[in-house]
């Protein structure tokens, strides 16, 4: 389902960016969030959903949910203690 | 200094550069990875336009070898600051607009600036002395040293015992003697160290990382310049030269043809920056037209367009132009014949059936 559970996480908008950028607009944005708190990515580059999940894995993040509609795809990650 | 040592490492996502952490890892280091997006690097992207490239693995290599190793990674956007390295390289440029040595004095000068931002202690490079002609060679290395402001910072462990002692060695963060010499350019002795440290799996061997090192990409981007007058450029235009045929018909504007449904989707991207052409009567491409045109050009280009359509055979086809303001208005024209476009017309040679 599109949104319900998905309504509290600040939302980071990188549809229509290519890899890597994604990952450095996720990396900038989670640098100023708080521990426990989660953020919601919006990609269009099929490959952000391979290379998000594995920059939160070598950084200690956790990705929470991943949801597909159309061409975007939202990835939840709720940041770890690093 | 902390207790435990800490050591930032360029990671390409190659093997080079994944055996230098990994030997780094092993005297008790704490190591991060460190990569830096130009704009020109292969990973990524291009696979994800093209659909027949849509079912590759998508990995990040820098990404893949981070989670291999057990270590964070911090990808850095370096596209506006390396425009200097590339347009005016104080080195010169490798066979093609390869900026080698200025790349890696830069690359090193960034990851000095990370490291003494977070309190790390030295940096660490999978270069080996002989590898590449232009950057890895016993006279350039201490170059890259000098220029990037790191001096002896910078452990090479793959090298290091060919290689004046650095600081981590002399403080004896690391123990010299259980560095390498590996010197040239054949790969075996890269090879045979992963296996003796147990990994199994790498990416590419060496280069290929960079679109800069390709002829026809480099042909394409010299174009770009000289039609402009300049050697500006911004994201979206390196991104364009990687996707569709690119035909100069005339020296004030060139077509970007896309060659298949997911450069299509991929130029429509792009509409509002470039006025466009796509047919109307026949399955066909979208074709991007960057340049000065002028009402005479339109007819030509839409020539091109239509002879990569379905209606090629067809006495005439129909398209739609539309400027970047949303205005369409409709063309009818003879398809040029496919021996009718010089091969001067293709930049860089390239026909862009690969």
């Amino acid at each position: 389902m599109w949104g319900g559970t998905m309504a509290t996480a600040e939302e980071l908008d990188c549809r229509h960016l290519l890899c890597p950028l994604p990952v450095i607009r996720t990396q900038a944005r989670v640098a100023r969030m708080a521990v426990g708190a989660e953020l919601q990515v919006v990609v269009t580059d099929p490959g952000a959903l391979e290379d998000i999940p594995a920059w939160c894995r070598v950084h200690g993040h956790e990705v929470v949910a991943t949801e597909a509609a159309g061409d975007e795809q939202r990835i939840r990650i709720r940041v770890g203690g690093g | 200094m902390s207790e435990q040592p800490k050591a930032v490492a360029l990671i390409s996502g190659g093997l080079d550069s994944m055996l230098a952490a990994r030997v780094v890892q092993d005297h008790g280091v704490h190591v991060e990875g460190i990569n830096f997006y130009t704009g020109f690097c292969v990973e990524g992207h291009t696979h994800a336009i093209r659909s027949k490239d849509q079912q590759r693995p998508k990995r990040n290599n820098a990404l893949w070898v981070a989670e291999q190793l057990g270590m964070p990674l911090h990808i850095v956007d370096v596209i506006e600051e390396y425009k200097e390295v590339l347009t005016r390289p104080r080195y010169g440029y490798g066979a093609n607009l390869n900026p080698c040595l200025d790349c890696k004095v830069f690359m090193v000068g960034k990851a000095r600036e990370w490291m003494e931002a977070n309190g790390f202690d030295f940096i660490v490079t999978g270069e080996v002395i002989g590898q590449r002609p232009k950057s890895q060679t016993r006279d350039k290395l201490p170059v890259i040293n000098r220029d990037s402001g790191v001096e002896d910072l910078l452990l090479r462990p793959l090298s290091a015992k060919l290689l004046e002692p650095t600081r981590p060695e002399r403080e004896g963060w690391v123990d010299r003697e259980r560095l390498f010499e590996l010197h040239g350019r054949s790969r075996k002795p890269q090879f045979a160290l992963a296996r003796e440290l147990g990994i199994e799996a790498w990416a590419q061997p060496a280069g290929g990382c960079c679109f800069l090192t390709d002829a026809t990409y480099s042909a394409k981007l010299a174009d770009l310049w000289q039609a402009r007058g300049s050697r500006e450029y911004d994201l979206d235009d390196i991104m364009l030269l990687k996707v569709g045929r690119h035909l100069r018909p005339r020296d004030h504007f060139k077509l970007i043809i896309a060659r298949e449904a997911g450069e299509t989707r991929f130029l429509q991207g792009y509409k509002r920056r470039y006025p466009h052409l796509r047919t109307t009567s026949h399955g066909g491409p979208v074709a991007l037209i960057d340049g000065d045109w002028n009402e005479h050009d339109l007819e030509l280009a839409a020539r091109l367009v239509a002879r990569y359509s379905s209606g090629r055979h067809a006495e005439r086809v129909e398209l739609e132009f539309e400027d970047t303001e949303g205005r369409v208005r409709p063309l009818s024209v003879p398809p040029m014949a496919s021996d009718c476009v010089p091969d001067a017309w293709y930049v860089g040679g390239d026909h862009g059936d690969s």
